[in-house]
């Protein structure tokens, strides 16, 4: 049997403490969710029964799928749409920047790149305002347009896939090249069908953070026809006492699906790592 | 089938000059191979005539046009890389016919294209394999297989057998020799190994620093090398070279005699002293020490029993001594 010594138990000990402070919240809000007692969730608030399930009713996830006040099916279906909009239009130009700063023939290639990642330092809550004034100008407040395209140019995903195209060994560029391949169909055909592991990453990354995005959101809907979820959650908090069990429904509600691309992608990314020999 | 023609090609990099004008011609359907050892600009000439590095100055010429400043695909040339440059995810039907599916080529012509190149080169049951579930002679036969698919004037070999083990590399020379006599097409082809050179070309260009040493057959170059650098880069071991007064005194500034020119002799003018010996089974390489002339390097048919520290004579043939003089050939 395999025992640990005293150097592994360190580690061992640390991961646990932190997996514990992820898993608790996520445990206490599943367990809320569960319990459609509202009296007995407020009881509850702070011991260990809030952390462990004790009864098991759909009825908080029931009443935040089936409520005519917030169209949940409604706020979904805008999260999704925006969410995988923006990161098909995020791959595509993002990808397509970085092949050229990476590969191309351009002299101010390295300008560019120090200039895109220089932007990773101004903070997004900056931009805000002038982005929601331009937004005001052009007539596109409250649609789903607003809501994909500024986050579609991305200076970490470029920066991702420049990484990745640079150490493209030289010799497949040349041997494209000499197969008659023009510099797209090098994008299409070569760097593309190899950077799945990237793609993989960028994917989980945006994902969540499109997925997730409050501010800006909040800043250009109006009205539940373009709202995304995690601007439709906070309505809950608006009225005069905080229904727990249906807020927690709704978040978990709001999760899955991340957990879900997650783990699909997860599986994914792996795989590409695995059989990504750039070397024929 | 072309010749390939520099003019006063040039080549820098900033201030360096890596070739500083050079004219050579490529013979038609011959197999030239470019040799020289690290950094004499072997791959640069290759890479300048595959289009992938821009010439300085000069022209280049392929079956007669001027292909100076054309892309690579425009110049009916195929390259074979060192590190076969596979597309790591396509498969090897697709690996040797991509090429051709983006030039509009009907599917039923590459079918029979890749068809003919998989059974040429013995790929046929790998079709359907990706690069990385073949062994590294495998991988270098699809790199041949989608050169030899495109049909061009000319293929270019870019160190192809350096990843390959010894007896792989033995075999696929073999190979490629016979590729050259069955599709008779030019090929230039690179290698800084001199026995690659000498055992498939039918014309070796010897460089260093940019420049032409020696153009010729094989056996032209080993019987009658132009300079010492050629002397001493063609033929394994390696040439010995004999300098000052000794030199002077067989007819040159500098003279060569190749390690299989000597022989042990009890007659033999030289005397030495044995450092090493290496038994090779069927000859025997021995290294010495001859007063008043330096190191030699004998090369002895069998196997000879001596060990370090004797004391051997060495003897040979004016006739296969090279005698140089200003750094070139004195005539014999």
């Amino acid at each position: 049997m395999m025992r640990l010594n005293r150097d592994a138990m360190l580690p061992l000990l640390f991961a646990l403490v932190l997996a514990l402070g992820v898993l608790l919240p996520l445990m206490m809000m599943v367990t809320i969710s569960l319990n459609p007692n509202e009296q007995d969730i407020m009881v509850s608030m702070g011991s260990l029964r809030s952390f462990i399930p004790q009864v098991f009713s759909l009825q908080n996830y029931i009443e935040v799928w089936t409520d005519p006040v917030h169209p949940f099916a409604r706020y979904l279906a805008n999260t999704a749409l925006i969410t995988f909009s923006t990161l098909i239009l995020s791959i595509f130009f993002n990808s397509m920047a970085a092949f050229v700063l990476a590969q191309g023939t351009l002299p101010i290639r390295k300008p560019v790149m120090i200039l895109i990642l220089a932007t990773l330092a101004v903070p997004g809550e900056s931009l805000v305002l002038p982005q929601l004034m331009m937004a005001g100008w052009l007539g596109q407040v409250d649609s789903y347009q607003v809501q994909i395209v500024p986050g579609v140019a991305n200076a970490m995903s470029i920066f991702l896939f420049y990484q990745f195209f640079s150490r493209l060994p030289k010799e497949l560029i040349e041997a494209a090249r000499i197969d008659g391949f023009s510099f797209f169909q090098i994008y299409r055909h070569v760097a593309m069908p190899l950077s799945k592991p990237v793609i993989s990453a960028i994917a989980v990354l945006q994902f969540l953070e499109i997925w997730n995005a409050y501010l800006w959101p909040v800043m250009v809907t109006r009205g539940p026809e373009y709202r995304p979820l995690s601007v439709a959650m906070s309505a809950y908090f608006g009225t005069n006492q905080a229904a727990w069990g249906n807020i927690m429904a709704f978040a978990v509600s709001m999760a899955i699906p991340v957990i879900l691309f997650f783990l699909i992608l997860q599986r994914q990314f792996i795989a590409s790592v695995m059989s990504s020999g750039v070397k024929g | 089938m072309a010749d390939v023609v520099f003019s006063a090609v040039h080549k820098r990099y900033g201030a360096v000059e890596i070739i500083p004008g050079l004219d050579l011609t490529i013979p038609e359907g011959s197999f030239t191979v470019l040799v020289g050892p690290s950094g004499c600009g072997k791959s640069t000439l290759l890479r300048m005539i595959a289009g992938l590095e821009e010439v300085s100055g000069g022209s280049i010429h392929i079956g007669g046009d001027d292909v100076t400043t054309s892309d690579p695909s425009q110049r009916g040339i195929a390259m074979v890389f060192q590190s076969y440059a596979l597309y790591p995810h396509m498969s090897v039907a697709d690996n040797i016919g991509f090429g051709l599916k983006l030039s509009g080529m009907a599917k039923t012509e590459i079918a029979a294209r890749v068809a003919d190149a998989a059974e040429t080169l013995q790929l046929t049951h790998l079709l359907d394999r990706k690069p990385k579930q073949l062994s590294g002679g495998q991988r270098q036969r699809v790199a041949i297989g989608r050169a030899i698919v495109r049909k061009p004037r000319v293929f270019l070999f870019d160190e192809p057998l350096s990843n390959l083990d010894a007896a792989l590399r033995a075999q696929m020379r073999v190979e490629l020799a016979e590729l050259h006599s069955r599709i008779g097409a030019t090929m230039v082809y690179v290698t800084h190994d001199q026995v690659e050179a000498m055992t498939m070309a039918d014309r070796i260009v010897v460089l260093n620093g940019g420049r032409i040493e020696q153009a010729g057959a094989p056996m032209e170059l080993y019987r009658q090398p132009a300079t010492p650098f050629v002397a001493g880069f063609i033929g394994s071991p390696r040439m010995n070279f004999i300098t000052g007064e000794e030199a002077r005194k067989l007819g040159g500034d500098l003279v060569g005699i190749r390690p299989e020119h000597l022989r042990l002799s009890e007659n033999g003018p030289w005397i030495a002293s044995v450092r090493h010996v290496e038994h090779l089974g069927a000859e025997t390489l021995i290294y010495a020490e001859a007063e008043a002339i330096g190191p030699l390097t004998i090369k002895a048919e069998g196997d000879v029993a001596l060990e370090a520290g004797k004391s051997i004579r060495i003897g040979f043939n004016t006739t296969d001594l090279h005698r140089f003089a200003g750094g070139r050939r004195v005539p014999n």
